[in-house]
């Protein structure tokens, strides 16, 4: 009884209304096809899976980060210049990533460079201080910026993946499609190679993804 | 006669919605309704005429290699192309800021109805995008400023002509969970296609 009691006084770190945070934008608001926020990363980087897991994890630290960064600053910013600081701080914290990248995963750097530098104008970090850190305490803030940064990655490996197998006949570059099928007058799908399969794809999932989940479902 | 090359160019050629997919998020989530579009479509115009010929200026006369030789001759070894993706983004969110107080100002309905999306101007990969397109054409000054407005008014054509599509859509019997957004994502990928027809023509 008394835990029940203290649970209710002090909200625990891992509270249920904290570990909505974390997984709600999986799939009730998830960010790219809930929020719609993140589609033009979503479309530049997705054409192989392992471009898309690092991106993926980029984002999601850069997201929680500036969460927590600039919720605990959030009462000492001034409503007029809130945008430069906001900019400010995803643009330390992304300089943070890619120093870090060159560091520990060189050779991954090198083929990233340009995408790691596309976090700065990601939607949704600003999207998500915006729209949550502002107004909300560092902790939950944080839950929240990793969430996102998790529903985003799993769309964008699924997008990788099914352009990486399509497109490329590969999977984290192993060939999956033996060559015997290509013998027999397979060919790649050239359409996956371009920027515009993965608009179609997000649609694909959007009309997969809303037809489970009815409560998503635009009424209008 | 350049000009208008450029100008034409920027805006259907090279559409930043349609040809390079950038502003995707906006683009998709504010054409709900075709009075919303125009706002944010001026705003996007105002943003990108703007924001392009102030950072030709900081790039040609501040970044850019032997850039800062008007100050003094010894300067003209100084490099400082690296700082150009955060001095950029600075410039940009500052004029941002300025249209949401001049928008919150003069019209609080397209304030309340462009919500986020307003302030997300700032990371519209559209804007960016054009600045950097700007500086890789190595344009004059006069031109560049024409490529910031042909950039703008492409997409300003895109998302009216997207809402409107949408608000037509409302009428026809798509399947339930494709409704709105779904619909949208196909609907931009096919125009898309339309749009890589027009890569081949010279100006």
């Amino acid at each position: 009884m008394s835990e029940v009691a203290q649970a209710t006084k002090s909200e625990g770190l891992f509270s249920k209304k904290n570990r909505r945070l974390l997984v709600d934008p999986l799939n009730d608001t998830n960010p790219i096809t809930v929020q719609v926020l993140g589609i033009c990363s979503a479309l530049a980087v997705t054409s192989s899976v392992m471009n898309s897991l690092v991106m993926g994890i980029g984002v999601t630290l850069v997201a929680s980060l500036a969460n927590l960064t600039i919720s605990s600053l959030r009462n000492y910013i001034p409503n007029r210049i809130r945008m430069i600081v906001q900019l400010v701080v995803i643009a330390w914290l992304v300089t943070l990533v890619s120093i870090f990248l060159q560091a520990f995963l060189y050779d991954t750097y090198k083929e990233l460079s340009v995408f790691v530098g596309l976090i700065i104008t990601n939607c949704i970090v600003m999207g998500r201080l915006e729209a949550y850190a502002m107004a909300n305490k560092p902790w939950p803030s944080f839950l929240d910026g990793f969430g996102n940064g998790l529903g985003y990655t799993v769309i964008l490996l699924a997008i990788g993946a099914i352009r990486e197998i399509f497109g490329a006949g590969k999977f984290l570059d192993f060939q999956v499609i033996p060559n015997a099928v290509y013998d027999l007058g397979y060919a790649n799908n050239g359409l996956m190679v371009l920027p515009i399969s993965s608009i179609i794809l997000i649609g694909i999932i959007i009309w997969i993804q809303r037809g489970f989940n009815q409560k998503l479902v635009d009424v209008s | 006669m350049e000009a208008l090359n450029v100008f034409i160019k920027a805006a259907f050629i090279e559409n930043m919605v349609l040809a390079y997919f950038l502003g995707m998020c906006s683009f998709l989530a504010v054409s709900k309704s075709v009075n919303t579009a125009v706002g944010l479509g001026a705003a996007v115009i105002f943003v990108l005429s703007i924001t392009v010929p102030i950072n030709w200026i900081v790039y040609n006369k501040l970044l850019a290699e032997g850039a800062l030789a008007w100050i003094h001759p010894s300067m003209a070894t100084v490099d400082l192309t690296f700082l150009g993706l955060i001095v950029y983004i600075a410039v940009i969110a500052s004029m941002v800021q300025v249209v949401e107080m001049v928008v919150e100002r003069f019209s609080p309905t397209l304030y309340n109805s462009l919500g986020i999306f307003l302030p997300l101007i700032t990371v519209n990969c559209a804007i960016l995008g054009g600045v950097l397109f700007m500086i890789t054409k190595e344009l004059s000054f006069g031109l560049s400023s024409v490529y910031g407005f042909g950039a703008g008014f492409g997409f300003f054509l895109a998302i009216v002509a997207m809402s409107a599509i949408r608000e037509k859509l409302r009428y026809s019997n798509v399947p339930a969970p494709l409704r709105g957004l779904g619909i949208a994502f196909i609907i931009t990928g096919l125009m898309g296609i339309a749009f890589m027809s027009l890569v081949g023509i010279k100006l």
